[in-house]
């Protein structure tokens, strides 16, 4: 069968640009939904709806966004306070700024303090900000998280490992229209003089949904323990 | 604050109010513009603006009894449409 | 007081019979499993990345809209979400959108998946330019 080793999308079937490989499909045997997926996308390169290069872009534009980056949107609000606050008046317009690439994106910043923990899901199907965070992560999508998190948040919490006092108030936002949210996790104690660069590497993807915390870095827990 | 109820309808179709807040009271924590409404997208029909607040109940308000804790809280966005003032007593 | 009528602890038949599947706030159900939380499907494969891009370039031309896609998966029914992946629902859900948003029709597709089928026994070879 030939090929067109000019086709850009051909790059896919090994590695990302990113560099990540891509799950081996192309051995299995076809799926009636993939022998649809190829079809619809054919017919619409046919109609002139769209073209194999605007699919592939938009596939590399998706690959590029993962955790890391609202890790960094964290590590700077824990930083700049100028930025913190037009963060917290109007997140996607603060992270636009950043240079983020977050398309219609519309997003709330919810902060985590000592006496509150906020917590996002998605009861009606599983809306997450995809266009900062990447595609959200298999739990998240599924039956359990999205039927218990509104009814017993700590006891989710809990299968995640993160337990709090009743003190603490837990702020569930469930994210049924057009707003998408994104935690500020607490900055963890001790990371005073870390830098911003440092500190994207302790903002997890769990810690900005809601389901974990910041990693607290092992050279400060070691450093609370020593006497 | 504004208090509201979610009105305690039951349409068939697609809409974008969680069920298990329908009937429920809560306020207005903030307003959020207007937004098409979802309910006419769905079926590609013309789609008016409809305001959209975001309400927050208490978990109390939500589970009354059952609550796994009374004092946590619940944020939703809703469409005005859906919302019915509820006057402070 | 709140009413018990017409809200989740309402167990009248207008209460069961229209709340929707997917409405599942509230719902009990069982743990996090630890091979969602290992999230092995977070990379996903090339077809279904695709089915992605096709749904955000669907939504960006106008075709459809988000809530257009839910409407079809929510209809899908709860069967669905139990044995279809995520994006063979969201294949589905977007193919049905074009063919309402008048990007192609039911005889275009018809005769295109039968073409398609005809190439191959894998992925690899039916996706393959002719």
């Amino acid at each position: 069968m030939p090929h067109d080793h000019h086709e850009p999308e051909d790059i896919h079937n090994n590695l990302s640009p990113s560099g990540h490989p891509y799950r081996t499909d192309d051995d299995t045997p076809l799926s009636y939904w993939q022998v649809m997926e190829i079809s619809v996308r054919e017919l619409l390169a046919e109609k002139g709806i769209t073209t194999a290069r605007e699919i592939t872009a938009q596939i590399d534009k998706m690959d590029a966004r993962s955790p890391i980056n609202g890790a960094q949107v964290v590590a700077r609000a824990w930083c700049d306070p100028q930025f913190y606050a037009a963060l917290m008046n109007d997140a996607s317009t603060a992270t636009r700024d950043m240079g983020f690439d977050i398309g219609a994106l519309k997003l709330i910043a919810v902060e985590n303090t000592d006496d509150v923990h906020n917590m996002i899901v998605c009861t009606l199907c599983s809306c997450y900000p995809r266009n900062l965070l990447g595609l959200p992560p298999d739990w998240y999508k599924s039956r359990a998280y999205r039927s218990r998190t509104v009814r017993e948040p700590r006891s989710v919490l809990a299968e995640f490992g993160v337990t709090f006092p009743s003190s603490t108030q837990i702020r569930v936002h469930d994210s049924t229209a057009d707003m998408r949210y994104i935690v500020i996790p607490k900055r963890p104690i001790g990371t005073e003089n870390m830098l911003q660069n440092d500190l994207v590497g302790l903002v997890t993807r769990d810690s900005m949904i809601g389901t974990g915390l910041a990693i607290t870095p092992s050279t400060i827990i070691e450093e609370r323990q020593t006497p | 604050m504004q208090k509201v109820r979610v009105k305690p309808l039951m349409p068939p179709g697609h809409v974008r109010t969680p069920a298990y807040l329908r009937g429920k009271i809560g306020i207005i924590e903030r307003s959020l513009g207007t937004f098409p409404n979802p309910e006419a997208l769905a079926y590609g029909v013309a789609a008016s603006d409809l305001p959209l607040h975001r309400v927050r109940f208490t978990m109390s308000d939500v589970w009354e009894g059952n609550a796994e804790n009374p004092n946590d809280t619940l944020d939703a966005e809703i469409y005005e449409h859906w919302l019915e003032p509820v006057d402070a007593t | 007081m709140n009413n018990a009528k017409n809200s989740p602890n309402d167990h009248s038949p207008t209460f069961k019979l229209g709340r929707r599947w997917h409405d599942m706030g509230g719902d009990t159900a069982g743990p996090i499993t630890m091979e969602q939380l290992a999230d092995t499907n977070h990379d996903f494969s090339l077809w279904e990345k695709r089915v992605d891009a096709l749904m955000i370039i669907g939504s960006a031309k106008g075709f459809f809209t988000v809530d257009g896609l839910r409407r079809v998966l929510e209809d899908l029914g709860e069967d669905a979400f139990e044995t279809m992946t995520y994006y063979e629902r969201w294949i589905m859900a977007v193919n049905q959108n074009l063919i309402e948003g008048g990007a192609y029709t039911t005889a275009d597709l018809a005769a295109k998946m039968s073409q398609v089928a005809a190439r191959g026994d894998t992925y690899g070879d039916a996706a393959a330019p002719v």
